[in-house]
């Protein structure tokens, strides 16, 4: 994703449910009861719970996609049903599980939707268009005018994120949109998705059905039960370490303390400089070099880019002369500062070397973690501003 | 084959090829139309799918000589509207159920997609739903005109020309071989070319649906 800022004017607004509900006629149980809860802005408020709980009706009632039949709903003070739906919706960034992307029209023209429908002039929505898809990450030269059926899925997924922010509106609505990803890309797109949202701070409403996406994506996280009853509503730190009830804590797991884990990020543990080689380098100058670290047994090969390659051990680099590329042992874990102490901790587990390559962005080489460093971390608790001992995480800076 | 003939007779020849091709263009596109009024009819009001769906099935399996001999009396023996009244109602059924199933073929999360970004409920038909739903909606088309083009050949039995005068009129009642080949393969060369003129068109309105990603 590019770090090059962009004037994404509208930062996030307030969204305020209040005393919200919906009946269905012809069905006893409402399918949400009196929701009251505001999501200051700015802010990713994820609503999770078992199906059947409401979360989908929840966020669908903020865009009207679902009328609710009881109580208010506002976005930044103004009151959603003073303004025909369809005029409300295009203020409302939308993204989907499926993504939904209009298969007959160019990624650049999918992109370009909500402001067509404005009425915006065609090279205002133009520069939007392309400005977007390299926020996202996707070159607007090589993107612009291919069709979404040439795009893998995690591809369609960023034009969908893309085009709910085309008319850069205040609020978006997420309905699971990377859970149609598979695990290892999933945790790549919402790293991503966490960097941008750094960028443009909307006001994020966005379902989930999995705890653990919950925890990592949400600054507050309200559990909905069934019947579309708020279990609780706070920070995910506040819910792992006091669940409100019974069902909270059943909903949350029993590994609360692992799950506490998805607290903290890579970016919180003090990475270890990789001693990093290019094909070609002298056999005992790396040896020189590795002798000098006394936590690390292994060198990093690298490419040109100064992305990962693969692990050179002792062994390699035996004798004298250049390093030989293919003696490298591919298949070291990559992890991004975003990354939770949780899924790093999986991947170097299920490693051989058990050293983790902590890349940027463009899969640039920043340094090394290791699992010893996820055990200290778990073992030092630290006292935060409200004076309560909290574990692992908390001053992941959010 | 009296190749003579055909030379001596290739105006004739043409002009029936020409009528033919007129009865064609008429029927597809009246029926067209009268499809399309019915398939937003029942998007409007799903129960009449059943009831439209059903009188047009009846109406296609009336046999077509049936239908005319039925007819004449009304409208008249050599009156196009004879024919067309018939051509046009075996056209429904083919052409109102394919823009039926194009319309259903639209994914639900492009609709949902549709909704959620603001799009009027006519701005999605004529601007998603109808896009998509077009190779489906074409490929009726193809399957509506080659059987039209096939059935135009009896139209002649009412004396309306076609190429179905050259089959019926002068090679079936003058026993003259050379003039049902003709007949024959002409309507069978227009249903192809026809045929492929649906292909080529819906290529171009339709680039998306080409390509495939490789994943």
């Amino acid at each position: 994703m590019s770090t090059k800022s962009t004037p994404d004017a509208s930062e996030g607004a307030v969204v305020a449910f209040e005393g919200v509900s919906k009946r269905y006629p012809g069905s006893d149980a409402p399918a949400v009861e009196d929701l009251t809860l505001t999501v200051p802005a700015g802010e990713i408020c994820v609503l999770v719970g078992p199906s059947g709980c409401g979360k989908t009706t929840s966020m669908k009632m903020v865009n009207r996609l679902i009328e609710p039949t009881g109580g208010r709903i506002t976005i930044g003070g103004e009151d959603i049903m003073s303004l025909p739906a369809v005029e409300l919706r295009r203020r409302i960034g939308y993204v989907i599980q499926q993504v939904g992307l209009f298969p007959h029209l160019t990624i650049g023209e999918n992109t370009a939707v909500v402001p067509k429908l404005l009425r915006w002039k065609a090279d205002r929505t133009r520069k939007r268009t392309d400005e977007l898809l390299e926020i996202v990450g996707l070159d607007p030269a090589q993107y612009r005018d291919r069709y979404p059926n040439e795009l893998s899925g995690g591809e369609r997924q960023r034009v969908g994120v893309a085009r709910a922010l085309a008319a850069d509106p205040p609020v978006m609505l997420m309905d699971e949109p990377f859970g149609a990803v598979d695990p290892i890309r999933r945790d790549g797109l919402q790293n991503e998705f966490l960097r941008l949202q750094q960028r443009v701070r909307k006001t994020i409403i966005f379902v989930t059905h999995d705890v653990d996406e919950a925890i990592k994506m949400g600054d507050r996280i309200a559990i909905l039960q069934r019947g579309g009853i708020l279990a609780q509503y706070d920070t995910p730190a506040a819910i792992l370490a006091n669940p409100a009830s019974e069902f909270v804590e059943r909903f949350v797991g029993a590994d609360r303390g692992l799950k506490r884990l998805s607290l903290g990020r890579v970016r919180d543990l003090e990475v270890i400089d990789a001693v990093k080689v290019r094909a070609g380098e002298d056999r005992a100058e790396i040896r020189r070099r590795l002798d000098r670290v006394d936590e690390l047994t292994y060198a990093l090969l690298v490419d040109e880019q100064d992305r990962p390659l693969g692990w050179i051990d002792q062994h390699d680099l035996a004798g004298n002369g250049p390093v030989d590329p293919d003696a490298a042992t591919p298949g070291a874990p990559t992890v991004e500062p975003e990354t939770t102490l949780r899924d790093a901790l999986s991947a170097l587990l299920s490693s051989s070397v058990q050293l983790g390559v902590v890349v940027d962005e463009r899969q640039r080489v920043l340094g090394l973690i290791s699992v010893d460093a996820i055990g200290e971390r778990l073992r030092t608790p630290v006292r935060a501003a409200d004076g309560k001992l909290h574990e692992v995480g908390e001053t992941a800076a959010r | 084959m009296d190749v003579n003939w055909i030379m001596r007779n290739l105006d004739e020849i043409g002009q029936r090829t020409l009528e033919h091709v007129f009865l064609t263009v008429i029927a597809i596109s009246v029926g067209f139309v009268i499809s399309f009024i019915l398939a937003l009819l029942v998007r409007r009001a799903r129960w009449l799918e059943g009831p439209i769906i059903g009188v047009s099935g009846v109406l296609y399996a009336i046999p077509s000589l049936a239908l005319f001999a039925f007819l004449v009396p009304f409208t008249g023996i050599q009156n196009p509207l004879t024919a067309e009244i018939a051509l046009v109602s075996y056209t429904i059924l083919i052409l109102l159920r394919n823009i039926l199933a194009g319309l259903q073929s639209v994914p639900r999360e492009v609709i949902e997609a549709a909704d959620g970004m603001g799009y009027t409920s006519s701005q999605r038909l004529w601007r998603v739903e109808l896009p998509v739903a077009l190779p489906v909606i074409v490929a009726g088309l193809r399957i509506a005109t080659v059987t039209i083009i096939g059935l135009v050949t009896v139209t002649a039995l009412i004396g309306l020309g076609g190429l179905g005068y050259l089959i019926v009129d002068i090679g079936y009642r003058r026993f003259f071989l050379t003039a049902t080949i003709v007949g024959s393969v002409g309507a069978v060369t227009l249903a192809v070319l026809a045929d492929r003129g649906f292909v080529l068109l819906q290529r171009a309105l339709t680039p998306w649906a080409r390509q495939r990603a490789e994943d």
